[in-house]
């Protein structure tokens, strides 16, 4: 399915590359030891070396090596295991020594591949450049005083990870595959959060637009775009833009754009001849950052299962559908508390009763799945009192109900409300026998060739036993009575 | 080797040092002759020979633990601000 | 006087209760405070703190538990981040700063019982060659030419550290070395600096300059002082990662180890144009010294000496024009007033607070670095520095250490300034190599000119082998006999 714009002069395809910002999770910072916390007193995670203060030297944190590394593993992309730091220089007032440590020339990790699925079902891959450690800025504040504005240096020096796809995008939609699924892999691996609210991962998005088969054409650079839906706007409506622009007979300009989502509208943020000259050169206070590939070998075998793979074994493991699987690979947390609720049962019953009434229950009480009252345990004892008989299907939605309300095991509630199936089959006979009395009508009908009926009698024997009837002895006896 | 004071001008826009155009022009002369007498190194033959990046005798960084073993140091950051707010630093106001 | 004893002699004397801490202090104190309004080697003297500090130093004596510089009053460079006391780096930009840490060399030295009389001056952020560029005024050099009173320069950048220390307004001092700011100046004051190898020194909370040339090292009368103080400011520091992880010798032990068998370099590159038959003399003098000690004299090539000066002035601007970024008037330092925009605040504060010197090698390594320019100079730079180092490297497979004079010239008046930037630049000429190398380097007072000046000679090691140097220094030093003292000297006019 490809995705085109129509203008005048008929259709353009839109081009889309994405420079993910994605804070790491580590206790310290990339080149200090303040911390990281989000949320402190204004510049109380702050050292003197984050402050830019004379004579303060940088020193690289091990965590966050660790993480890019593991990052690029679940990317499945190259590991260079030489790589180097560069000073990008310019000036702004959360940036306190005027130049940001970056990778310029040397990343640490190479060229990987994201896997994303579309509506449609159909799947592909999106390419990734490079991914490289940077420091992440301070905050300025522009709204407590007419004429200053306050700079908070908290998250000056905070270890970012820059992602880098290729211009692989070719939708919005895909874009924001992109995005969830990236986020997904950094969540699975526990190197980001993907907090976009936070802005613990921010998107600059690269557009262009292209007649089918041309070369790419100028592209425009939208700048910290910080949420999925937000990044699918910016690309429709700057390639829109682009489209006017190049129908009216004009050039697009390379420069810096930033969406603004009240308005609907992108706008120049700076052009390419007041662009800055970053003078990129090797960070002379750093060394060539080096790892062994034993390492890295040893932090691939412990590197969590992800995703896709998870995905694909739930389906063989499990005997589930691709959607379903999907559903429940979302988030690592579902997926473990799947797991858990399936292993030794029967996979497809436990994806029933977790993708259908389960999550309309947290979804109804608004909560998170590692909030929940039901406990995997519970949940998988609930399903083996439908297997091995002491509870029917029907009344399982009830105990899981009150199992939301409790916290109980179901087994104490089946004891407490009574709610064992009934296989009783000479208490069932009498019950058939008083309903066949009762609805001779009914019978006549039946047994005149009203086979819909049947249900009715089902119905009535429920109801005669207040839902705790076995459906298959029902049946058995209903059929004996009814068809004889 | 000279210099346009275009040139000049941008460098010192880049470095944020703020000159006035006799100073500019002082500069763009100087600056001619520092980097003409620079052109020297075009006599020397660089094929294949790597750059030198840094001087340390070290080939690798020596990485350090991750443990929050600073910061927490709000007076001591906030000590020599030229000028300040409670605890912000305070700058002109930025427009974005 | 106490004023004229060597670290060594002193360190004995305290020992022997010959004096206490606090006379020694006070002698230097007062001679500070007779002397250095005329020659302006410290921009902050410290006499309180001194005083205080060597009253725990008798105290620590009397007990007996006293590390090697106990009581030992030192001058320290203003380029030496010095926890709650002033400290500028001569720029106005950091008239009003206080740092709240210590470096960690003035932390090492503090550790070894040293006393800070105060911080010296020196070129504005270590850029300069002569001490014209400190914002807190020139440096005088306490020596004159004979017969001609008008002030000399004392070399730069380290000059006010060079000057304290020849005319006895401290023992020994601290100094920083980039292209030569510790063996030029020490040339020029007729006293002994020591360059460590790049790393040996950590320059954690020291002032950068250029990064990947900066390193501190001693400045003293004497090479036995100079080995005392090296092994205490040494030492592998974790908070810096250029540092090396390497013990530190015993390197007072190399002071007088014989010299028999050594191979000494005479690198003919080293013969430019220009020096003085009086330098050449002085370098002979030097050679026919260290043949007499049993020394192998032979003659090396370092092709690529004549391009070290230009490599130099492009490594060094660009690396400052980016060390030099956090001087924006935000969190510490003086703002200019009166800004309304982020980039007026800006751009005044840089005017107003870098002297012309500093501006214009900030101006320098923005350009090299820039779009366009960056592998024309910057890359073509590095490599040309990559072969410098291949160079030293070569050399040092045929010799056990260098020898070359320090400077081209004696120290010179100050009105014979040269206009131009690039003949000032020339003053680093045998200098600036060894730092493109990052080799040890150490220079000492071989003898006076006919105009009664200093003259001094340069050694240089192998990485890391400043043992080789202090042994080679510590011959030289005996052979050369150099005892002469400069006119203007604590109690030298009382």
């Amino acid at each position: 399915m490809t995705y085109t714009l129509e203008g005048n002069t008929g259709i353009w395809e839109i081009v889309v590359g994405l420079e993910v910002h994605a804070q790491v999770i580590s206790q310290s910072k990339l080149f200090s030891g303040a911390s990281t916390l989000f949320g402190g007193e204004p510049n109380s995670h702050v050292s003197l070396i984050d402050a830019g203060f004379p004579g303060m030297l940088p020193v690289i944190n091990q965590e966050c090596v660790r993480q890019a590394v593991r990052t690029g593993l679940g990317l499945k992309a190259h590991i260079n295991l030489e790589s180097r730091f560069d000073r990008k220089n310019y000036f702004y007032a959360d940036l306190p020594t005027g130049y940001q440590i970056s990778q310029f020339e040397h990343p640490i990790i190479g060229t990987g591949i994201v896997l994303i699925e579309l509506s449609d079902g159909s799947t592909r891959e999106i390419g990734i450049t490079r991914l490289h450690l940077e420091q992440d800025a301070g905050k300025l504040m522009h709204d407590q005083d007419p004429k200053r504005s306050f700079v908070d240096l908290n998250r000056a020096g905070v270890a970012l990870m820059e992602i880098v796809s290729e211009p692989d995008i070719r939708s919005p939609e895909e874009a924001g595959a992109y995005l969830r699924k990236l986020r997904q892999i950094l969540r699975y691996l526990g190197t980001c959060d993907g907090n976009m609210e936070e802005g613990s991962m921010r998107a600059d998005v690269n557009v262009s637009v292209r007649k089918a088969g041309e070369p790419f054409r100028t592209r425009c650079e939208i700048k910290n775009v910080n949420s999925i839906r937000f990044v699918m706007q910016a690309i429709e409506i700057e390639a829109t833009r682009q489209i006017e622009i190049w129908e009216a007979g004009g050039e697009v300009d390379q420069e810096t754009r930033l969406f603004d989502p009240n308005k609907g509208e992108t706008r120049s943020l700076r052009s390419k001849e007041d662009a800055h000259d970053y003078r990129y050169f090797p960070d002379p206070d750093l060394l060539p950052l080096v790892i062994e590939q034993d390492w890295v070998d040893q932090l691939k075998q412990t590197l969590p299962e992800l995703p896709d793979e998870k995905r694909a074994r739930f389906q063989q493991e499990y005997g589930i559908t691709a959607y379903d699987a999907g559903v429940l690979v979302a988030e690592q947390p579902t997926a473990d508390f799947y797991e858990r609720v399936a292993k030794g049962r029967d996979g497809k019953s436990a994806s029933a009763w977790v993708t259908g009434d389960f999550f309309a229950a947290l979804n109804r009480t608004g909560k998170s799945i590692e909030e929940s009252p039901v406990s995997s345990e519970n949940l998988g004892a609930m399903l083996d009192l439908i297997a091995d008989g002491t509870i029917n299907g029907k009344i399982a939605k009830d105990v899981l109900e009150t199992m939301f309300e409790t916290g109980e095991a179901p087994l104490e509630i089946v004891e407490r409300k009574g709610l064992r199936q009934v296989t009783d089959t000479g208490a069932l006979e009498t019950a058939a026998d008083d309903i066949i009395t009762k609805h001779a009508d009914k019978v006549a009908e039946y047994r005149g060739g009203k086979d819909k009926l049947f249900g009715f009698f089902v119905g009535q024997m429920m109801k005669a036993t207040g839902g705790k009837a076995n459906p298959a002895i029902v049946n058995d006896i209903l059929r004996k009575k009814l068809d004889a | 080797m000279s210099l346009d004071p275009a040139t000049t001008r941008r460098i010192a826009k880049l470095a944020r040092i703020g000159l006035d155009d006799q100073e500019i022009e002082a500069v763009r002369t100087q600056l001619g002759g520092i980097l003409g007498w620079i052109e020297i190194l075009d006599e020397v033959n660089v094929e294949g020979v790597p750059p030198m990046v840094g001087t340390a005798v070290n080939t690798a960084l020596a990485p350090r633990v991750d443990a929050v073993t600073d910061g927490n140091c709000q007076d001591k950051v906030l000590s020599n601000a030229p000028d300040r707010e409670g605890p912000f630093f305070t700058v002109p106001k930025v427009v974005e | 006087m106490l004023t004229d004893l060597t670290i060594a002699q002193a360190a004995d004397g305290l020992r022997k209760k010959d004096f206490s801490a606090v006379e020694l202090t006070l002698a230097h104190t007062t001679a500070i405070e007779a002397l250095n309004g005329r020659l302006n080697a410290y921009i902050t003297p410290m006499p309180d703190k001194a005083l205080d500090a060597a009253t725990k130093a008798d105290a620590a004596l009397a007990v007996g538990e006293a590390p090697v510089l106990t009581g030992i009053p030192l001058g320290v460079k203003d380029l030496f981040c010095t926890d709650g006391v002033k400290t500028t780096a001569a720029s106005k930009i950091l008239a009003n700063f206080i740092p709240p840490y210590e470096s960690t060399v003035t932390a090492k030295l503090l550790k070894n019982g040293a006393i800070f009389l105060g911080k010296t001056n020196l070129d504005e952020f270590a850029m300069g060659s002569a001490n014209l560029t400190s914002a807190f005024g020139e440096v005088e050099n306490p020596w004159h030419r004979a017969n001609d009173p008008s002030p000399l320069v004392p070399g730069g950048s380290s000059g006010g550290s060079a000057a304290a220390v020849a005319a006895h307004l401290a023992m020994g001092a601290t100094g920083t070395d980039t292209g030569g700011s510790i063996r030029q100046p020490a040339a020029y004051c007729g006293i002994v600096g020591l360059k460590p190898t790049y790393g040996r020194c950590s320059r954690w909370g020291t002032i950068a300059f250029a990064s990947s040339l900066d390193q501190a090292g001693p400045m003293t009368r004497t090479v036995e002082d100079a080995a005392i103080m090296l092994g205490a400011m040494a030492g592998h520091d974790p908070k810096d990662s250029t540092s090396a992880n390497l013990p530190v010798p015993d390197y007072r032990a190399a002071c007088g180890r014989s010299l028999k068998g050594l191979r000494v370099g005479i690198p003919a590159e080293y013969r430019a144009s220009g020096m003085s038959e009086e330098i050449l003399a002085v370098w002979q003098k030097g050679i026919d010294m260290l043949r007499e000690a049993g020394c192998e004299i032979v003659d090396v090539s370092l092709p690529h000496t004549k391009y070290g000066l230009a490599t130099y002035y492009i490594i060094a601007p660009a690396e400052c024009s980016s060390n030099l970024a956090r001087y924006d008037g935000v969190r510490f330092g003086v703002r200019a007033e009166g800004a309304t925009s982020l980039d007026e605040m800006y751009e005044k504060t840089r005017h107003d607070g870098f002297g012309e010197e500093v501006r214009r090698r900030i101006l320098v390594g923005t350009y090299v670095l820039s779009a366009g320019y960056y592998d024309a100079y910057y890359l073509k730079a590095q490599k040309v520095r990559t072969l410098i180092r291949r160079d030293f490297t070569e050399a040092f497979e045929k010799v056990d250490v260098l020898l070359t004079p320090t400077a081209p010239t004696a120290a010179f008046r100050r009105d014979e300034k040269p206009v131009d930037p690039v003949q000032m630049y020339l003053n680093d000429v045998f200098t600036v190599p060894a730092s493109m190398a990052g080799q040890p380097g150490m220079s000492l007072p071989i003898g006076l000119d006919s105009q009664g000046l200093p003259l001094g000679l340069q050694l240089i090691g192998r990485h890391f082998d400043e043992e080789t140097l202090i042994a080679v220094g510590s011959g030289l030093e005996k052979a050369a006999g150099f005892t002469a003292r400069p006119d203007l000297r604590a109690g030298a006019d009382a």
